[in-house]
C-alpha cells in the first residue's frame, strides 16, 4: 500500500496529483480492459443497465401476451414476434425464460456483486484497489462469452432457451440449440463471479485499512463479504450440474433421462438418471442464490438509512448476525422448491420447518431497520426514499413467503402467480429499489456529480405506484390460481373474468419501464451536467466519503486509519451530526480519560 | 414536501389492503364451483370443493390474519418513525437524532415472538400436509370402502392398485387408463402394468364423487403436474415415477384440470375436464365406455336405415 500523508493540497484537491507514481493509463487501459476496481464496477453497472432494458423489453413481451392474447405486438413484435408480430406459445415460452435468465444472471447478480461490490468495497474498507485486480478485469470479461452465447441463442435453429429459466430435464433436453447455447452462457456467468467471489473474500479479509475490525465493517461490507462466501459454496454445483446436463444434450450420459423415457415419440438410448437430480442440484445453487440477490442490498439500504435518518443503525450486531443466518440457513431450504415435485414428502417437511425459520433474520432486519429510522432526523432524499420503499415493499415479500412455506397451502399457490408476485416483490420491489437508491447515493462519488433531485423523485414516486399496480396484483391472481408460464390463460374457463386486471397489469408494467426513461436521462445528463459534488455531499461516515469524488487511481490521497465504526451519526462526542471514521477523537479533556487508540491492525 | 412522503408510504399499504378486502366480492378468490355449473360466473370467492381442500383453504386464512396483523403493525410503525423523523427536522426544531445503536431487551423480544409464530404456523399445518402426501396418513379405509362400493376387491387380486384410474401425462394431453370389466361384467380393480381389458380416454377424467378416490400419475416425456384448482389439489408427474394421489369431490360437477408445470410449447391447451359423479353413475359411465372401445365399427343395416 502507498504511503502519502494527507496533505491539505491532496486533501482538497481531485486526487490525481497525488498518484504521481502511477504510470498514466493508456485509453483501452483505462476504459477498456482496466484493472481499477473502480472503472470495473462502472463497467459492470452500465452493462447491466443496458440489459435491464432488454430484460424489461422481454418482460413486456409476456405482458402483452397475458392482456392481449394473439393480438400483433407493436413495435417490439416486428423484432421478435411470429409472423405479423404475434407471439406464438414457443416465443411466448422463449419470452419468460430469456426475462428471467437476463434478470437473474446479466442484471441482478452482476449490478450487487460486480457493480456495487467492486466499486465500494476497496473504497469502504480502505483499500487502494483489489487484492487481485487482473482477476477482477477478467470477471468482467469473462461476462462477454455469456453475453455473446445468450444473444446468438436468438438466432440459432429453434431459438433461445424455452425449458425456463429453471431449466428442468428432461424437457431442457428435448429443445434445441439453443439450451446448449444457455448452458454455456450460464457457465461464462459463473466463472466470472466464482472470480469476483474470491476476490472479495480475499481483499475484504486481507486489506482493510488500520483499525477496519472486522464489527467495525459497514453493512453492505458484510453483505458483500457473505454473499462472497455463498457465492464460493454454491457455485461449483450449478457449474456441475449445467456440464451433466450439458454431457446429456451433447456426448449421450444419462444423468437426468430415467430408464423408458421417450420424447417426440422417439425412445432415448441412453437412461437409468434421475429428473429430480437436477431439481436438487440446481436448486442448491438457485436457493442460496436468492440470498445472493437480496443480501447486498439489505447491506446498501442500511447504510443508506442510517445516513439519511442521521442516528446510527440500530443493532449492528444482529443486523450482522442475522445476514450471517440467512446465509447458513439459505444452504438447507433449497427443497421449497419442490414440494410438490415428487420429492419425498417426508423431507418436505423438515425443508418446510427451516423455510418458516429463515423468516425470522429478515423480520429482525425489518424491525432493525425500523429502529434505524425511529428517533432519527429524517432526511427525505431519493436514495432515503428507494432505501424505505425496500423495507416497506420487503416485507410484502416476506409475508407471502410464509404462505408459501406451508406446505399445505403451497399445494395450491405452487406454479401460480402467487410465486410470481412473491419473487418480483424480492427482486424486484427489493433489489432494484435498493439498486436504484445505491445509483443516487453513490453516484456522486462515482462520476463526482450530482444527480437531479427532483427527477430522481419523480422517477421514485412513479416506478413505485407502477410497480405495485404491476405486482401486488399478482398475489390476487394467484390466489385465484391462475398459473404461471401459460401463453394463454383464458384458454380456461376459469380465468376469463381475470383479463380486465391482466390489462391493468400490462399498462403498469408499459408505465413502469417508461418511467425508467426519466431515470436514464437523469444519470447521463448528470454525467455533464450535475452540480459537481464534494468529497462527502451527503455527511455520510464512511471511508468512501473521505476519498475525492471520483478517487482517482489508487484511491486515497492519504492513509486511512479507522477509529470508529460506520455509523456514528449524531454522535455526542463532536459537534457536527457525522463523525466520520477515520476523524481521530478529539483530545481528552482529562488527563486520566486514555484517549481511544486504533485496533491493531488486522494480521 | 416531508409530510408528502410520509402520508405516501402510509397510503399504499391502505390501497393494498382495500384492494384484498374488495377481492372476493369481485371473483377475485379462490376458486370454487366448477366452471361447468349452470350458475357459474366465475369463482366467487369460492371454497375448496373438497375437505382437505377446506382445510387448505382454512390454513391460508390463518396465515392471511397472522400476515395482515404483521403488514399492519409494521407498516403504521415505519409510517410513525417517518413522521416523528420529519418533525424533528422542520425549521427551528434544534433536536438532534436519538444517539442509540439499539437495545439488547427489543432484539429479544422482536427474535422470540416471530420465531414463537412461526415455529405455531410450521407445526399447525403438520398434519394437513401428512394426511395430502404421506401414504401411511392417507384415508386407506375411505378409499377401499368407495373400491368396495363399485365392486372392485383390490386387496386379493395380485398385482392390482388401490387406484380407479392411472392419469399419464404427455406433451400436452392426459391419457387416463381406467380398469376394465372381467367377462361376467364385473369391474376389475386397477392394474400396475396395463392389462388388455383396460378402458381409456384422453382428457377426460371422471371418478365417482363423495368419497375419497386415488390415482396413479405418471408423466411419458417431460415433468407435468396434474393441478385441480377447485379442489386444491397439485401434484408433479414425474417420468420415471408412478406417483399416488388421491382426492374427494364433495359434489359432483365437471371441474377444470390443467398443467401446472412448463411442459413446452403447448403447456397452456393440456387442458382437460374432471368430472366427478356418484359411484353408480360412474359404473354405468364405465360401461358406455366399455361399450364405445369395443364397438367394431359394423353397424346394423336398421340403424343406418333409421338415421338416413
Amino acid at each position: 500500500m502507498s504511503t502519502i500523508s494527507p496533505t491539505a493540497d491532496a486533501l482538497h484537491g481531485d486526487g490525481h496529483d497525488a498518484h504521481a507514481h502511477h504510470h498514466e493509463p493508456s485509453f483501452i487501459q483505462k476504459y477498456v480492459f482496466s484493472t481499477d476496481h473502480k472503472m470495473i464496477g462502472i463497467q459492470f453497472l452500465i452493462t447491466t443497465m443496458l440489459m435491464l432494458l432488454v430484460g424489461g423489453a422481454l418482460a413486456l413481451g409476456v405482458r402483452w401476451q397475458l392482456a392481449f392474447r394473439w393480438e400483433a405486438m407493436p413495435f417490439f413484435g416486428q423484432f421478435f414476434g411470429a409472423e405479423g408480430g404475434q407471439i406464438s406459445p414457443e416465443f411466448y415460452t422463449m419470452l419468460f425464460t430469456m426475462h428471467a435468465t437476463v434478470m437473474i444472471f446479466f442484471v441482478i447478480i452482476p449490478v450487487l456483486a460486480g457493480a456495487f461490490g467492486n466499486f465500494l468495497i476497496p473504497l469502504m474498507i480502505g483499500a487502494e484497489d483489489m487484492a487481485f485486480p487482473t482477476l477482477n478485469m477478467l470477471s468482467y470479461w469473462f461476462m462477454w462469452p455469456a453475453f455473446i452465447a445468450i444473444g446468438a441463442s436468438f438466432f440459432v435453429e429453434g431459438g433461445a432457451a424455452k425449458a425456463g429459466w429453471t431449466s428442468y430435464p428432461p424437457l431442457a433436453l428435448t429443445d434445441l440449440n439453443g439450451q446448449t447455447l444457455w448452458l454455456i452462457g450460464i457457465t461464462f456467468v459463473g466463472v466470472s463471479s466464482m472470480m469476483g467471489s474470491i476476490n472479495y473474500m480475499t481483499t475484504i479479509i486481507q486489506m482493510r485499512a488500520p483499525g477496519m475490525t472486522m464489527f467495525r465493517l459497514p453493512l453492505t461490507i458484510w453483505a458483500m463479504f457473505i454473499t462472497a462466501i455463498l457465492q464460493a459454496f454454491a457455485l461449483p454445483v450449478l457449474t456441475a450440474a449445467g456440464f451433466m446436463q450439458l454431457m446429456d444434450r451433447t456426448i449421450g450420459t444419462g444423468f437426468f433421462i430415467p430408464d423408458g423415457w421417450t420424447a417426440n415419440n422417439a425412445a432415448m438410448a441412453s437412461g437409468g438418471g434421475q429428473p429430480l437430480l437436477w431439481q436438487h442440484l440446481f436448486w442448491f445453487y438457485s436457493h442460496p442464490a436468492v440470498y445472493i440477490m437480496i443480501l447486498p442490498a439489505m447491506g446498501m439500504v442500511s447504510d443508506i438509512i442510517a445516513c439519511f435518518s442521521r442516528k446510527p443503525l440500530f443493532g449492528y450486531k444482529p443486523m450482522v448476525y442475522s445476514i450471517a443466518g440467512i446465509a447458513g440457513l439459505g444452504f438447507i431450504v433449497w427443497g421449497h422448491h419442490m414440494f410438490i415435485s415428487g420429492m419425498n414428502p417426508w423431507l418436505g417437511m423438515t425443508f418446510m420447518v427451516s423455510t418458516m425459520m429463515i423468516a425470522l433474520p429478515s423480520a429482525i432486519k425489518v424491525f432493525n431497520w425500523m429502529g434505524t429510522v425511529w428517533g432519527g432526523n429524517i432526511r427525505f432524499t431519493t436514495a432515503m426514499l428507494f432505501a424505505l420503499s425496500f423495507v416497506s415493499m420487503f416485507i410484502i415479500g416476506g409475508l407471502s413467503g410464509v404462505f408459501m412455506a406451508a406446505t399445505p397451502v403451497d399445494i395450491f399457490i405452487h406454479d401460480t402467480y402467487f410465486i410470481v408476485a412473491h419473487f418480483h416483490y424480492v427482486l424486484f420491489s427489493g433489489t432494484a429499489m435498493a439498486v436504484f437508491g445505491a445509483i443516487y447515493f453513490w453516484y456522486p462519488k462515482m462520476f463526482g456529480r450530482m444527480m437531479d433531485e427532483r427527477w430522481g423523485k419523480v422517477h421514485f414516486f412513479l416506478t413505485f405506484l407502477f410497480l405495485n399496480g404491476t405486482f401486488f396484483t399478482m398475489h390476487i391472481l394467484g390466489v385465484v390460481g391462475f398459473p404461471r408460464r401459460l401463453a394463454d390463460p383464458y384458454h380456461y374457463a376459469t380465468f376469463h373474468h381475470l383479463r380486465p386486471m391482466n390489462v391493468f397489469m400490462t399498462w403498469c408494467a408499459i408505465g413502469m419501464v417508461a418511467t425508467q426513461v426519466i431515470f436514464a436521462a437523469n444519470f447521463i445528463l448528470s454525467l455533464f451536467f450535475g452540480p459537481k459534488a464534494g468529497r462527502n455531499p451527503w455527511h455520510a461516515n464512511g471511508l468512501e466519503w473521505q476519498a475525492p469524488s471520483p478517487p482517482g487511481h489508487g484511491n486515497f490521497d492519504f492513509q486511512p486509519v479507522v477509529y470508529r465504526g460506520p455509523y456514528e451519526y449524531g454522535s455526542p462526542e463532536v459537534d457536527t451530526d457525522y463523525y466520520p471514521q477515520n476523524q481521530p477523537p478529539p483530545e481528552p479533556k482529562h488527563a486520566d480519560q486514555p484517549a481511544s487508540t486504533p485496533a491493531p491492525q488486522p494480521a | 414536501m416531508k409530510r408528502f412522503w410520509c402520508l405516501f408510504f402510509m397510503f399504499w399499504p391502505l390501497l393494498a389492503l382495500y384492494v384484498c378486502w374488495i377481492a372476493p366480492e369481485q371473483g377475485w378468490w379462490f376458486p370454487g364451483t366448477g366452471p361447468a355449473t349452470k350458475n357459474y360466473v366465475g369463482p366467487q370467492g369460492g371454497s375448496a370443493m373438497s375437505p382437505l381442500g377446506q382445510r387448505i383453504d382454512d390454513l391460508f386464512y390463518m396465515i392471511l390474519i397472522v400476515t395482515t396483523a404483521t403488514f399492519i403493525f409494521t407498516q403504521i410503525g415505519l409510517g410513525y418513525v417517518l413522521w416523528t423523523g420529519a418533525k424533528r427536522t422542520d425549521p427551528g426544531n434544534k433536536t438532534r437524532a436519538w444517539f442509540s445503536h439499539g437495545s439488547h431487551n427489543l432484539e429479544v423480544i422482536w427474535s422470540i415472538v416471530p420465531a414463537g409464530i412461526l415455529l405455531y404456523i410450521a407445526l399447525y399445518q403438520m398434519d394437513v400436509w401428512a394426511e395430502f402426501r404421506m401414504r401411511p396418513f392417507f384415508p386407506n379405509q375411505q378409499i377401499n370402502s368407495v373400491l368396495g362400493k363399485v365392486g372392485v376387491n383390490a386387496e386379493a387380486t395380485p398385482g392390482a392398485t388401490q387406484a380407479l384410474a392411472e392419469v399419464t401425462a404427455r406433451q400436452f394431453e392426459w391419457r387416463i387408463r381406467y380398469p376394465g370389466f372381467d367377462a361376467d361384467g364385473n369391474l376389475l380393480p386397477l392394474f400396475a402394468v396395463p392389462h388388455p381389458t383396460d378402458l381409456y380416454t384422453v382428457n377426460d377424467l371422471h371418478l365417482p364423487s363423495g368419497a375419497p378416490v386415488m390415482i396413479n400419475l405418471r408423466s411419458d416425456d417431460v415433468q407435468h403436474s396434474f393441478f385441480l384448482p377447485e379442489l386444491r389439489v397439485k401434484q408433479d408427474a414425474v417420468p420415471g415415477l408412478v406417483i399416488p394421489v388421491w382426492f374427494h369431490a364433495t359434489e359432483s360437477d365437471t371441474y377444470t384440470l390443467l398443467c401446472a408445470e412448463l411442459c413446452g410449447w403447448g403447456h397452456y391447451k393440456m387442458k382437460a375436464r374432471f368430472v366427478a359423479e356418484p359411484a353408480e353413475d360412474w359404473v354405468e359411465w364405465m360401461h358406455e365406455l366399455q361399450e364405445e372401445q369395443n364397438f367394431d365399427g359394423l353397424i346394423d343395416e336398421e340403424e343406418v336405415v333409421d338415421s338416413n
